[in-house]
């Protein structure tokens, strides 16, 4: 596990400015909303589609507060898996930000419990069973992303799902590499 | 030419035939593992609903999952042909939806589905 590379910690600041960018973004988007009818169903598409990445970033964050309360994460695996949960509450907040930019309302978390039933936190006995929990979440949340890109009428909106996928893949190789595992063959692994 | 028709169905109907026989519930389950498992598993409610017992279930009825009132208030079944066109294009398939995720590749709609059809 000393494989693993811990990256200092961003400060709340300079996670604050990011959203500002984001949301400046997300704004021109809903320039669109002004042109009719249409254009406010599409956006409600595109708020659908975000809730669902929501609810993906709340089960992030729960999977990583299930894993580092479970007392088998070691440092530093235990400081990185802090660090991955503190992205994971920064795609959220921004999310939800664009959510209700956009006019809808940003789905809420679930509780602990609920996220502990359903990803079986109570089958984990290791430190790798922690991370294979994590590698498994963050690559499908790489591929969910990958996937809805098409799906979303407006283009900011679709270059914020690709941001948030390259954060997942971060998370995924080093997890992956945590994990003692060999980089996927050939290219293009994600999204397919 | 008219005598030609029925022989044309059987032949849609034998390639459709083939085409099901032929899917592969192993490749299936790789892709679904791969594209879906983001926000589905098999026996819980995730960002998405559970899958299991999903084949030859009314849409919208997995216990416990808060569905889209399109997805609640339609009245699919589904089978190969309805989950199909569900992975082709769901908002064309139910609109109003809330899944922006689509499986392009019949083929690889063919294996999930099949996948899908074992999860019981």
């Amino acid at each position: 596990m000393n494989q693993v590379i811990v990256p200092g910690r961003r400060g709340f600041l300079g996670g604050t400015a990011k959203l500002s960018a984001v949301a400046i973004a997300m704004l021109a988007g809903k320039e669109a909303l002004a042109a009719g009818h249409a254009a406010a169903q599409m956006d409600s598409k595109d708020v659908d589609i975000l809730n669902v990445a929501l609810g993906l970033e709340w089960e992030g964050i729960n999977a990583y507060t299930l894993g580092a309360q479970s007392g088998l994460l070691q440092k530093p695996v235990l400081d990185t898996a802090v660090r991955f949960q503190a992205d994971h509450k920064e795609h959220a907040d921004t999310l939800a930000g664009a959510i209700r930019k956009l006019g809808g309302k940003p789905v809420e978390p679930k509780s602990l419990n609920d996220y502990a039933r359903a990803l079986k936190a109570d089958t984990l006995k290791s430190q790798a069973d922690v991370l294979n929990l994590a590698a498994r979440l963050e690559l499908g949340a790489t591929n969910a992303y990958l996937g809805v890109i098409p799906a979303f009428k407006s283009p900011a909106l679709a270059q914020v799902a690709a941001r948030l996928a390259a954060d997942e893949v971060m998370h995924w190789t080093i997890l992956n590499s945590a994990l003692g595992r060999p980089l996927p063959a050939g290219g293009m692994p994600f999204g397919a | 030419m008219r005598k030609s028709l029925p022989w044309a169905c059987a032949a849609v109907l034998a390639v459709q035939a083939s085409f099901s026989s032929g899917a592969d519930g192993a490749r299936g389950r790789q892709l679904y593992e791969s594209r879906c498992i983001g926000c589905h598993s098999i026996e819980d409610n995730r960002a998405g609903p559970a899958h299991k017992g999903v084949f030859g279930r009314k849409a919208g009825m997995a216990k416990g999952f808060d569905y889209s009132p399109a997805l609640k208030s339609s009245k699919l079944i589904w089978n190969e042909r309805t989950l199909d066109r569900w992975l082709a294009n769901p908002e064309a398939t139910i609109p109003g939806q809330k899944m922006g995720f689509s499986v392009p590749d019949s083929l690889d709609r063919a294996d999930i589905i099949e996948y899908l059809r074992t999860a019981r």
